[in-house]
Formats: structure tokens, C-alpha cells, sequence
């Protein structure tokens, strides 16, 4: 009875696949679109990806509404995944933590070109700064859409990676953000190390632009070039056409006017 | 065990492959798991082939023609990916030795400590005199006892003949059974 012993024991070798298996090969293969969880400052977030790049960004508070939402948007089913494909998962968390897109591969294609020309214009602002809404419009050549500009970044799928945070009204007001209350984009702000309090304050006299009387340049008041300005070299404009009456001339890196 | 005929899973994956690839990857990922865990004798090593044995399923079949896929039994098919990879991999290992013991996934704790002890040496003997064969007596024994492939699904995994095969499996379950009276008096 030997060999009926040894093949039941044989038979009892078999074990069921790992859980992460099937949908690690639907990923794979691109069947489907994966997802994972991440940590942010607003808490878990749900990363999509398929195979050009991240493709969503969600809060973790729902996942069902965010596959349900996910296959609305894209036509395309996200399953949860427990691996990434190597540039994702090298770059993700950087890009997160950072509020840019940085080496991370991101998937703009399923947008418009529109929506998409907005997200590439927004991903350049620097951390801790911010630019007006009609900035955006002005960058991508259309310089009258500045409520499609606000409506793409409302639509932004892939907030905190591509920082639409960053760009507010021009009365200083910070308006519309695409991930869950508005007042998460005071928050991030705030940790980038923008002075939001005096930055409002400073919009809301009708301050557009901030140039320095030694150099001669205009930026915007949140430039990494303006902060440096020393108070008593410091001038303040209220439009271009004022700093330019000035004798003041853009500055290169902040962009204050299109081209 | 298989709730899918080959050839219904055939006839779908030719009409609708993207639709129908999970059943495929439904019906076989236990057997391949489980193959590929008994011939290269970790769970890690395992799960990568098993799912790199998928992906290379799924690029091939997206290349052949609808008729070529009608007509071959993909559950079979599929296995003559994974058995490749395992010999692959189990060549390697051959040429650069790992002295690591051989992994063993927890055993089912329900049937209590002792039960599970006993489940656990088992599993782990067996597992490690199976790594003990050579590559086509282990092939056939896990193909067609662990996995349980029918020796002519066998033979076309490994691309051999079914003679061969039987053989190998016999002569491998010999080793196994002198090697158990050794052991255990």
C-alpha cells in the first residue's frame, strides 16, 4: 500500500496560488489596470496605473466608488495589486511626497490635449508656489479659457503628483480642489512652506506682482526669486502694465507674463 | 477540478482573449503555482515563474492566429511555458548551488499543532527529495502526481514522448519509495 500512500501524499503537495497571483497577471499583461495604496499627507491615497504610467490618484476612503468611477472615466477595470512595475515603484512615493511628477511615467494620453497641456504647464510650478488660474491659460496659449483651465484642474486625475494645488485664483482665493475639501489645498500649501496668510492678504489688497527696485525684475509674489527680495527693496504691482510703466521688465523663471 | 472543458476554454480564448484570459489564469494558476513550488522548491522563486509563465501565455496567444488557439488545450499548453521556466531556472540553480533550505509555506492550522507538525515534516521531506531527482523524473512526477496533468499532457509539456514520460515518473516514484523505506524503517 506503499504507492497509494506516496501518490495521496504527492497529491496533498498541491496548494492554491498566492491571492496576488491573478490580478498581478491581469496587470501584467494589460488586461487590467492595477491599483495600490499610498500614504500622503491627506491620508491613504488609491494610485492607478496601466502600462504608459500612473493613470489616477483617489483618497482610500472608498474603494468601491473609486474602481466604479475608475471604469466610468477610463472604460477600463483597476484591480488591487500588491506589486508595480519597477519605474512605478521607484518613483511613486517620491512623487507624492514632492507634489511632482519628477522620473514617475504618468499617462496623460486618455485626456485631451487641452486637459492635458494644463497638467504638463501645472506640473513645472515649484513647490511652495502658486500661480493664478489665468497663468495656466496664458502658458498653454489660450489666454481666454481661463475657466476651462479651472475645470481641467478640477478634473485633475492625478492630484497631489501633479500639483494643481498650486494654482489658485488671482484675488488669492484658493477656489476649487480636485481631492476631496477645498481645504486640503490650504493644507498642502501650508506644509510646502507658503506663508498662505500673508500671501491672501497680499492678493486680497489687489497685489498681483512683486518686483525688486535693485534689480528691476517682476514676479509673481510667491517666485522663489521674489521671497528674496529684501523689504525696503521691495515693490509691489498691481498689473504688468504697471510694473512695465515702471520700468520693470518679467521675470525669466517665474514667467509672470506669456510670451 | 477543472470546471471549464479545454476546448470551451479554447473556443473563448480565440472569439475574446482579453475576456476570457482570467478563466484560463482561473482554471490553471493552482496547478501551475503548485508545479512550479515542488520543482524549484520555494514559494518566491514559484509565484515569479508562475506569473512570468502567464505573461508569456498571454503575449502568445495575442500572436497566433484564432484557429491555431480553437485547437490546442490550453490548460496543457500552458504548462509547456512553466515547465521551460522551471527547467530554466532549476539549470541555474544547478550551476550555481544555493545552500538555503527549502522553503516551506505555513501548513493549515486548523487540524491542530500536532496534526500540523507531522503535515509539516511531511511536506517539507517530500519537497526536499523531490528537488533530490533529476530534472525529468522530477518533472513527471510533479506534472502528473502534484499537478495532476494525464501523462499525454505530460509528454507535450516536457516534449517528450508519453513512453518516456510514464517511465520517468515510474522510476521517480521508485527513488521516493526506497528513499521513505531508508528512512523509515
Amino acid at each position: 500500500m506503499m504507492s497509494d500512500r506516496l501518490t495521496a501524499d504527492l497529491s496533498e503537495l498541491a496548494v492554491d496560488a498566492p491571492r496576488g497571483l491573478l490580478p498581478n497577471v491581469l496587470v501584467g499583461t494589460g488586461i487590467a489596470d492595477g491599483f495600490v495604496r499610498r500614504r500622503s499627507l491627506l491620508g491613504d491615497v488609491l494610485v492607478a496605473f496601466g502600462n504608459k504610467g500612473v493613470t489616477a490618484l483617489e483618497l482610500a476612503a472608498d474603494p468601491g466608488g473609486f474602481v466604479t468611477t475608475y471604469e466610468n472615466r477610463y472604460g477600463r477595470r483597476a484591480i488591487a495589486v500588491d506589486r508595480m512595475p519597477p519605474r512605478i515603484a521607484t518613483h511613486l512615493d517620491a512623487a507624492i511626497a514632492a507634489g511632482r511628477p519628477g522620473r514617475l511615467p504618468v499617462d496623460l494620453e486618455r485626456l485631451t490635449q487641452f486637459q492635458a497641456a494644463v497638467l504638463r504647464t501645472t506640473a513645472k510650478i515649484p513647490r511652495g508656489e502658486v500661480r493664478p488660474y489665468g497663468w495656466v491659460a496664458k502658458e498653454i496659449g489660450k489666454p481666454a479659457a481661463v475657466r476651462a483651465v479651472g475645470t481641467a484642474l478640477a478634473t485633475n486625475p492625478v492630484p497631489l503628483i501633479i500639483p494643481c494645488h498650486r494654482v489658485v485664483r488671482s484675488d488669492g482665493t484658493f477656489g476649487d480642489y480636485s481631492l476631496g475639501d477645498p481645504e486640503n489645498k490650504r493644507i498642502l500649501l501650508a506644509a510646502e512652506g507658503l506663508d498662505v496668510a500673508s500671501f491672501s492678504s497680499l492678493a486680497g489688497r489687489g497685489i498681483r506682482f512683486t518686483g525688486s527696485d535693485t534689480t528691476g525684475i517682476f514676479c509673481h509674489p510667491t517666485c522663489h526669486r521674489a521671497r528674496r527680495i529684501g523689504a525696503t527693496h521691495r515693490v509691489d504691482f498691481a498689473s504688468e502694465q504697471e510694473a512695465r510703466r515702471a520700468g520693470y521688465r518679467p521675470c525669466l523663471v517665474c514667467r509672470p507674463v506669456a510670451d | 477540478m477543472r470546471t471549464v472543458t479545454p476546448s470551451d476554454l479554447a473556443a473563448a480564448l480565440a472569439t475574446d482573449l482579453d475576456g476570457a484570459f482570467p478563466d484560463l489564469v482561473r482554471e490553471t494558476s493552482k496547478g501551475v503555482f503548485s508545479g512550479a513550488l515542488r520543482l524549484v522548491g520555494n514559494r518566491h522563486d514559484a509565484e515569479e515563474i508562475a506569473q512570468e509563465a502567464f505573461l508569456r501565455a498571454y503575449r502568445a496567444l495575442r500572436s497566433y492566429p484564432a484557429g491555431r488557439i480553437r485547437e490546442m488545450n490550453p490548460a496543457a499548453w500552458v504548462w509547456t511555458i512553466a515547465a521551460n521556466l522551471c527547467r530554466n531556472h532549476h539549470r541555474t540553480r544547478t550551476r550555481r548551488p544555493i545552500t538555503t533550505a527549502v522553503t516551506i509555506e505555513p501548513a493549515d492550522r486548523s487540524r491542530g499543532p500536532e496534526a500540523e507538525a507531522i503535515d509539516r515534516t511531511q511536506e517539507e521531506w517530500l519537497t526536499a527529495e523531490l528537488q533530490r531527482l533529476s530534472w525529468p523524473m522530477r518533472a513527471a512526477v510533479v506534472l502528473h502526481h502534484v499537478v495532476g496533468l494525464p501523462y499525454e499532457e505530460v509528454a507535450t509539456a516536457l516534449g517528450r514522448p508519453v513512453g518516456t514520460v510514464k517511465a520517468d515518473a515510474h522510476r521517480g516514484l521508485a527513488r521516493l519509495r526506497s528513499r521513505i523505506e531508508e528512512v523509515r524503517p
